[in-house]
């Protein structure tokens, strides 16, 4: 088994590599830095346009490019941005930031969403599954900028009434914020609340559809009722065999789910002013930087694949039959 | 009522008079879309401490769920009146709290699909523990439950238990998983063990295993059982008094062999006389039961079977007859108006079932009054082989062993006979089959059709060749497009060969009344047909093209009895009208004995004996064939406990690692008995297939006459 997670991991280190070998390649055939810039007013000396153009390697080809940047990369040095500021220190402070953000949305996404889906599933066509439904599908067909201002619009009301700014939706701290690392603590907090429902809110409703179609599957199955035959009650039948059983077709999507919304997060991020990483793609792509572009595309795979590699671990810690080839 | 009274902890609160089981007018009912169906009608029964009670019924008669309904384990959708008296305490309305204390505990369950049965999760060894641990929390440690799941195992005959015990349910074959759900069931000295179905998923070897293994199971916790199956042999030797159950009731109830000799009630003798016997060798008629068991959401009144009953009069039509003694038995009861008419025949069980339901046997084809040796061969299979490679790796793939499915076999079937293909699961029946289907060079070997050897064909040819030979499948449900009307099911080969619109919608017509049913009915869809129908529809697909060659690949196994006996005298009564040959595979040797006019048995790959099914019945000769014969229940109490049985050992070694030598040996009772000297040559030389009479020929270096039946 662990030989076989080792194999997939080298093949992921090459996939990574295509993917943002292809996406370096596009945005370098397709952006155009210095059409930009002499589009300023007033428009920059040719000298520093001559410059902009060495610094960007604009004289050489692209996959020739591409290797100067990757011969970077393995030393921890991702490029520069277009407006000259080093990439890596910046990277680290927004995967922070994105993370923050994210995880914590999962986990309570997944955990409640779960919950929600067995719950409606033991309970089928009763009110709750009914309302669990209607909830779900109000939640999966409200974009996200709608639910984010509208949670905004809820936690403004719910600090006027308090009367003091405990629920704030815009960034992730408040600059210039003075305190002790406790206090500091409750500050992200804060911050925090309002954007994590926008996101958890959305997960709950996606998870719990598909974990209650898969519980479905498993009430009516054998093994079950073999269960209680022995002396189960229904109830720790269904969560000790049940839902153990019906949480493995789960894995891939859970894991997955991970992967993409750490970058998928786009709107969520922007509605919040939080920067992360898909904050900075839009910027990156506005401002025509293919170092930024490339830079997050290789985050992106990486998450996606890291995901990928999760899901083969997931799957085989909860399947035996999997275990075993 | 406190849980207390139901946990029978004490001595003293274990009931050691009466019934442990008492069911009083039970009824079930559940809701559904066109009404309530009233699963169970007023069911009453009792088991006593130590005897065995057969309930048999075809499906949907209502026996499962009067079995799930005494366990409590019925959707709570379920409506459930009257009385489950359980060691003399009321179990209907207790809640399941209360009931999981003496489920697994007082009462266990063996259920039909051991397959599904176990919790794919966990190991077998954990599950078995859970059972002993969920009822016995703090005077029994994780360790101790542990070992004791070890010594059940091995007491159900589970091989290096200690080792298995740590084994997932899908390392297991599904004997073995029955075995383990057994020995789940016995983990706890139950009172009562409810059996539902427990081997209708098995192969007839391990059915035998597993039926023997009851009945340990019941010597040693001296507990009552409920065996439910819809096979009338089954019970035969095994239950002490047998239930009878149809539309939700009990319509005939007594001692088992009082049934079996002298049925009271119409539904149960045309039981009786729907199943081919393995035991009988001239030619038998069959009895179906004409019709469908009624809907149970609403009946009309009057007796339900009244619409299927070769002895109906009008009064069966006003009242639903109750179930009464039978004058002059003891503890036989039968629900007919006409009880005494039936009493009054002569003749006993299955024959008395003949007269009254007028079965009649088919004749032989003309062509069969001509020797075999000069009738045309019409599929030949000269030492046909087919492999399948083992490989490892995803990107580069390595051949790591051979699967041998086939390894080289030869038969020939000639016009207007039936050859029977008979073996486990896993001997390569189904292999042989696709080969000769695919009609494409095998691998080894020469398969030919109608002279014509196939591997020497183009494609234009071997279109031609499929117009002579046709294939019926297993399951009707599955093996007709549910979109498309049953004309155009049958219609279908005759479009693909280039027939004329004209001619198909003559021919359709036609072939609908050949297999009995209305042509009225063309343009509906397989979905309103019930199984039975269905498999008509194929056979008639199957027949569209006037083929010299029908494959059927069990045909009736997925039929409820009573229809099975219709479709087996239509494939009679085609073959004898129009001459067809069949090759005929099945794992039911009676149905074999039944319609075949020769048999092959199958083991790992191989025809360990071929011959005329007579021969090789009455006087086998390959221990296999005596082991798989003896296996198989006859439905005569008195016959049946008589018997002696030979019990195989273990399950089907795997084609990929055959044994050496004569590949039955690992298996082989009559191997273990021999010298040293002679199991040296089972060990190295392969027995070749060897003449032992005329038309019978067995694989065996010690080859001898055995009766079995």
């Amino acid at each position: 088994m662990a030989g076989f997670l080792l194999r997939r991991l080298v093949n992921y280190v090459v996939l990574a590599l295509v993917a943002t070998f292809l996406a370096f390649t596009l945005a370098s055939a397709t952006f155009d830095p210095i059409g930009v810039l002499q589009q300023r007013n007033p428009p920059p000396p040719a000298a520093s346009i001559e410059a902009k153009k060495r610094d960007l390697h604009l004289d050489q080809p692209i996959p020739q490019r591409f290797v100067t940047w990757m011969g970077g990369v393995v030393q921890g040095d991702f490029g520069r941005t277009i407006a000259d500021r080093p990439i890596t220190d910046e990277l680290g402070r927004r995967i922070g930031v994105s993370l923050r953000l994210f995880l914590l949305g999962i986990t309570i996404g997944i955990g409640f969403g779960v919950l929600l889906g067995v719950v409606s599933a033991i309970r089928q066509y009763k009110f709750s599954d009914y309302f669990a439904t209607l909830f779900s599908f109000i939640l999966l067909s409200t974009p996200v900028f709608v639910l984010g201002t509208l949670l905004k619009m809820g936690a403004q009301g719910i600090n006027d009434s308090i009367g003091s700014n405990v629920l704030i939706f815009v960034g992730e701290s408040t600059p210039g914020f003075q305190g002790n690392w406790f206090e500091h603590l409750g500050d992200r907090l804060q911050h925090l609340i309002v954007p994590t429902l926008a996101i958890a809110l959305g997960q709950i409703a996606y998870y719990s559809r598909y974990q209650r179609s898969s519980m479905l599957d498993v009430l009516g199955s054998d093994f079950l009722r073999t269960a209680q035959a022995k002396g189960l009650t229904r109830r720790k039948a269904l969560f000790k065999h049940g839902l153990r059983t019906a949480l493995i077709p789960m894995a891939t999507l859970f894991a997955f789910g991970f992967g993409l919304l750490v970058v998928g997060g786009t709107f969520t991020e922007r509605i919040f002013g939080w920067f992360g990483m898909g904050d900075w793609l839009v910027t990156g792509i506005s401002a025509q930087d293919t170092n930024v572009t490339a830079t997050v595309t290789l985050f992106v795979a990486v998450c996606v694949l890291f995901s990928g590699w999760l899901a083969d671990v997931l799957y085989a810690a909860l399947d035996p039959r999997i275990r075993v080839n | 009522m406190t849980t207390s009274e139901l946990q029978f902890d004490t001595p003293a609160d274990r009931v050691v008079e009466g019934p442990v089981l008492q069911v009083e007018d039970l009824h079930v009912s559940f809701p559904s879309e066109s009404g309530r169906v009233q699963a169970v009608r007023g069911l009453s029964y009792h088991v006593s401490p130590g005897e065995v009670l057969g309930i048999v019924g075809e499906s949907g008669s209502g026996k499962s769920v009067s079995s799930l309904a005494v366990m409590g384990l019925l959707p709570s959708s379920a409506r459930i009146t009257g009385s489950i008296k359980f060691q003399g305490r009321e179990l209907i309305g207790r809640g399941d709290a209360e009931l999981s204390k003496i489920r697994g505990r007082r009462v266990s369950m063996v259920f039909q699909d051991p397959l599904s049965a176990l919790t794919p999760v966990y190991t077998v060894g954990d599950q078995i523990a859970e059972a002993i641990l969920v009822h016995k929390k703090g005077s029994v440690s994780k360790q101790g439950a542990a070992k004791r799941a070890v010594e059940l195992l091995d007491l159900v005959g589970i091989p290096n238990a200690a080792e298995r015990a740590k084994a997932f349910p899908h390392e297991f074959s599904g004997g073995m998983r029955q075995r383990a759900v057994i020995a789940m069931a016995i983990a706890n000295d139950p009172d009562l063990i409810i059996a539902d179905e427990p081997t209708t998923a098995l192969d007839v070897t391990v059915q035998a295993q597993v039926l023997q293994l009851l009945e340990t199971a019941q010597e040693v916790t001296g507990a009552g059982i409920v065996i439910i199956t819809h096979d009338l042999g089954v019970v035969a030797g095994f239950a002490d008094r047998l239930m009878v159950m149809y539309a939700g009731r009990a319509v005939e109830k007594g001692k088992v062999d009082e049934i079996y000799q002298q049925p009271r009630m119409p539904y149960t003798l045309g039981l009786l006389g729907s199943i081919p016997r393995l035991d009988v060798s001239e030619k038998q008629a069959l009895v179906p039961i004409k019709g469908q068991p009624p809907s149970l959401t609403d009946l009309p009144p009057g007796c339900p079977f009244a619409p299927r009953c070769p002895m109906v009069v009008d009064a069966c039509h006003t009242a639903e007859p109750p179930l009464l003694d039978v004058d002059g038995s003891v503890e036989h009861a039968a629900a007919c108006i006409r009880t005494n008419e039936i009493a009054a025949t002569d003749a006993e069980g299955a024959e008395a079932a003949v007269e009254i339901f007028g079965a009649e046997v088919a004749d032989e084809p003309e062509v069969a009054k001509i020797p075999r040796e000069q009738r045309e061969v019409v599929l030949g299979l000269d030492e046909l082989v087919k492999e399948y490679p083992v490989t490892k790796g995803v990107v580069f793939k390595r051949r790591v062993g051979t699967v041998h499915a086939v390894s080289g076999i030869s038969f020939d079937v000639r016009e207007g006979e039936t050859l029977g293909l008979v073996g486990e699961s896993g001997c390569g029946k189904t292999t042989t089959l696709m080969e000769i289907l695919g009609l494409h060079k095998p691998m080894g070997g020469q398969i030919s059709v109608l002279g014509t050897n196939v591997a020497e064909v183009d494609n234009k040819r071997r279109f031609e060749i499929r117009r002579d030979m046709s294939v019926v499948f297993q399951d009707p449900m599955a093996s007709l497009d549910p979109r498309l009307t049953i004309h155009d099911c049958i219609a279908e080969p005759m479009q693909v060969h280039g027939f004329s619109k004209d001619e198909i919608n003559r021919r359709v017509p036609e072939l609908m009344r050949l297999v009995g049913l209305r042509p009225e009915q063309l343009s509906r869809y397989p979905g309103e047909f019930s199984g039975g129908q269905r498999q008509r529809i194929g056979i008639a697909r199957a027949l569209a093209l006037e083929p010299k060659l029908v494959v059927l690949d069990e045909p009736v196994s997925a039929l409820d009895v009573s229809i099975q006996a219709g479709v087996i005298n239509l494939l009679e009564e085609l073959k004898s009208k129009l001459g067809l040959a069949y090759l005929f595979v099945a794992h039911d040797l009676s149905v074999v004995r039944h319609i075949a006019d020769r048999v092959a048995v199958m083991y790992l790959g191989k025809i360990i004996e071929i011959g005329e099914v007579d021969s090789v019945f009455e006087t086998p000769r390959h221990p296999y064939t005596q082991a798989l014969l003896s296996a198989i229940p006859i439905p005569d109490p008195v016959k049946e406990r008589q018997r002696e049985r030979i019990i195989l050992t273990g399950d089907l070694p795997s084609p990929a690692n055959p044994p050496s030598g004569c590949r039955f040996r690992t298996r082989c009772f009559l191997h273990a008995s021999l010298p040293p000297e002679k199991q040296r040559q089972c060990i190295e030389v392969e027995p070749p297939r060897e003449r032992q009479a005329e038309d019978h020929e067995a694989a065996c270096h010690f080859a001898q006459i055995r009766q079995v039946l």
